[in-house]
């Protein structure tokens, strides 16, 4: 039996973290939603429980996605976690190896040079020792670069990070001592006895010099039982609890669990994965363009973790889904977003029952559904008929007079009970035309007809439906040598993954420059309805510099497929901004056989004067 | 008191001293673009549920700032929140973020 009274401060923090973890643990998991520990049942024994451990330890020890933030961040996350990690796991297996016994005390092998000071040290116990030293320098070098950060913000990237709670920098300093402590003690313990390896033995002896260590290392040895027994008691109540969160997320994200319309424990455990990293703060253009430093992912989180969450805050966010993108973590924040703004619903009367009673309106085999923001840019939807025209599609021009939203700006704003109330209306119409296929000209329609109606039919965003048409040849724009950018808007790129489509029509008749902000890292222009309390000043200066940013591709023009971002880029860009609808519509050969010509030219007019 | 012939229409008639100004208030309050309003009609003109029913964003503006706010939950429910309005505007205020305000306002009332 080894003891000493200071493994109690370790012992009893170990104690303590389990049995709370443990209590954390069943409570999620009794709050998951129905049919989601089914699913879990099901998929444990699959090759994805393989695919969660490939990623847990690419993700949580090696920390990939960090690398790519940053070479210096991502090592400096790295030798932490995977330092550590291996510590432990080299840790038991030198106990192991030594004892020959499988159980142990739990603080033995964390204290082991202090109950096994026997300085002969024999073959594998040699290579134990310098692992294990190697090991700490590695979490050492990490813990350099930490504090660096802290002093010098800006050496390992990220221009902004998280302003931390007191809690949290307590937590922090705990972590900070472990290790420059855990050096001392093994230091001062070889220092006298012999036991150390290439670093503690030196660096002992060289404090044997000129201190008392026979009597100095308990007190060493004290304070590293002190501060890994704070660090752990303060895991469940600081950021640190994303450490043991983020692994059961990265095995129920892969057994296909998700946070869907309900707040479920799910989605709690993605609350408690975030690291508060902050590398959301640098990605929100409502920090780098307006002046807000408190609305981001990261401090929503916390403050909804710590029930301090202000409607205000839970509003002020664009949804553009940029900090999703760039999450290490993987959490779906705009969904937390838009799930805790559903919890501050509003309790009033139901006004939707001015909606027409559906009838039916005529049978076609595209139905087109331009939604409410391009009825403000005429030159969208006068394109898309002239390109249906032209391509000889039966089509039905659902809300040519006037649309019934989509109800996707109500679902953003978490009225999701007045929000099915359009659902159900537009779901009706569109079904009762019979068409096989829905064309939108609008990417947050699309958004909500892909993910909302459940309907039997095609939804197709104008961008993907041109693009068929091209690749059919039913129609044929002529090459027109200009340069285009083009602007991905968030709905159709981050939110519902169509970047290759528009891309490639523009490739079909125009030469499509690239640019580096594109794709899932393109900006957001500022229009974007998820925002309601945005200042109108900050909006503009979002609006302003994602022109100007694109302005810099030196196109001729600024390509993009959404009314919202057309009329956002328009007031700001010298260069003109077109949507991809209009400019296939004026690259379009005439069919001679048409017998509507003369009303082409006409179109054809007006789509310039637009 | 001289009769000069002629008297008010009762329906014309602001009560200034009765009405309810405390949704005015907390609406110009949280959403200060509200005081900006010119009364030009361009929400309403391009209002989608305009087209559908007598909803009249320019009308519950004027009722909300001389404090006549019977009816207003169920007028201000029938919006759609589309955010035509907030395009069209010329003076750039955040009408969605005015109606919601509204909306929480009536809510707040409601609670209490």
């Amino acid at each position: 039996m080894h003891f000493n009274l200071f493994v109690l401060p370790f012992t009893a923090g170990m104690i303590i973290l389990s049995l709370l973890l443990t209590y954390r643990y069943i409570k999620w998991l009794i709050d998951l939603e129905s049919g989601d520990l089914k699913r879990i049942g099901s998929k444990i024994l699959s090759i994805k429980t393989l695919k969660a451990l490939r990623e847990i330890f690419m993700e949580s020890l090696i920390h990939r996605k960090v690398f790519r933030n940053n070479i210096l961040l991502g090592y400096m996350h790295m030798s932490l976690a995977f330092g550590w990690f291996l510590l432990i796991v080299f840790g038991k297996l030198e106990t192991l190896f030594y004892t020959g016994r499988q159980a142990n005390e739990i603080y033995y092998p964390v204290f082991f040079r202090f109950f096994e000071q026997n300085p002969h040290q024999t073959g594998m116990l040699i290579i134990f020792n310098a692992v294990m030293d190697f090991l700490l320098l590695m979490v050492l070098s990490g813990i350099v670069v930490a504090i660096l950060r802290r002093f010098r913000p800006g050496i390992a990237g990220m221009k902004k990070t998280t302003k931390h709670s007191l809690g949290d920098r307590m937590a922090l300093a705990a972590l900070w001592l472990i290790f420059p402590l855990r050096l001392l003690a093994e230091s001062a313990t070889a220092g006298y006895s012999g036991n150390g390896s290439f670093i503690t033995q030196p660096f002992g002896n060289f404090m044997h010099l000129f201190l008392p260590l026979q009597q100095l290392s308990i007190v060493f040895w004290w304070m590293y039982s002190l501060s890994l027994g704070a660090f752990m008691i303060s895991i469940p109540f600081s950021r640190y609890m994303h450490i043991p969160t983020e692994i059961l997320l990265i095995f129920l994200r892969n057994w296909d669990l998700k946070t869907n319309e309900n707040f479920t424990g799910f989605s709690e455990i993605e609350v408690q994965s975030c690291s508060r990293c902050g590398i959301c703060i640098d990605t929100c253009q409502m920090s780098s363009q307006g002046k807000n430093n408190t609305a981001q992912m990261v401090y929503f989180l916390r403050d909804y973790r710590y029930k301090q969450l202000q409607p205000d805050l839970t509003d002020n966010c664009l949804l553009c889904g940029r900090c999703t993108a760039a999450c290490p973590v993987g959490i779906d924040l705009t969904q937390q977003r838009i799930l805790q703004r559903k919890k501050n619903a509003f309790k009033l009367p139901q006004g939707f029952h001015y909606l027409p009673v559906n009838q039916p309106s005529g049978e076609a085999d595209v139905i087109y559904f331009a939604g409410c923001m391009s009825h403000l840019t005429p030159g969208i939807t006068l394109s898309m008929e002239k390109i249906f025209k032209a391509a000889k599609v039966n089509y039905l021009f659902m809300d040519r007079d006037g649309s019934v939203c989509c109800g996707r700006p109500l679902k953003l704003s978490g009225q999701h009970e007045a929000a099915k109330k359009l659902v159900e209306h537009n779901r009706q119409q569109i079904i009762l035309s019979g068409a096989k296929t829905i064309v939108t000209s609008c990417p947050i329609c699309y958004k909500s007809f892909r993910e909302d109606y459940h309907m039997n039919i095609r939804v197709l965003h104008h961008s993907e439906y041109l693009n068929e048409l091209i690749q059919k040849k039913k129609i044929a724009p002529l090459p027109s040598g200009k340069s285009v950018v083009f602007h991905d808007p968030c709905e159709l790129g981050r939110g519902s993954g169509i970047y290759e489509q528009p891309r490639e029509v523009l490739n079909h008749f125009a030469e499509l420059r690239p640019i580096y902000q594109e794709k899932e890292n393109a900006l957001c222009c500022g229009g974007s309805l998820g925002n309601l309390s945005i200042v109108p000043e900050e909006r503009c200066a979002i609006q302003k510099a994602t022109a100007k940013y694109l302005e810099t591709a030196h196109a001729e023009v600024i390509a993009t497929s959404c009314p919202l971002c057309k009329k956002s880029l328009a007031q700001y860009s010298d260069t003109p901004v077109k949507d991809i609808a209009e400019l296939v519509a004026a690259s379009l050969t005439v069919v001679a056989e048409n017998p509507k010509i003369l009303k082409h030219h006409k179109v054809q007019e007006m789509v310039e004067i637009v | 008191m001289k009769d000069w012939g002629y008297s008010i229409l009762k329906g014309r008639q602001i009560d200034i001293e009765n009405n309810d100004f405390s949704i005015s208030r907390f609406v110009a309050q949280h959403e200060p673009s509200f005081k900006w309003c010119i009364g030009c009609g361009s929400c309403t003109a391009t209002c989608s549920a305009a087209r559908l029913t007598g909803f009249n964003p320019r009308k519950i503006n004027l009722l909300i700032h001389r404090g006549e706010t019977t009816n207003l939950a169920e007028e201000i429910s029938k919006c759609m929140l589309c955010g035509k309005c907030q395009l069209v505007c010329p003076r750039g205020i955040n009408t969605r973020n005015v109606i919601q305000n509204i909306k929480r306002a009536l809510n707040n009332c409601h609670a209490l």
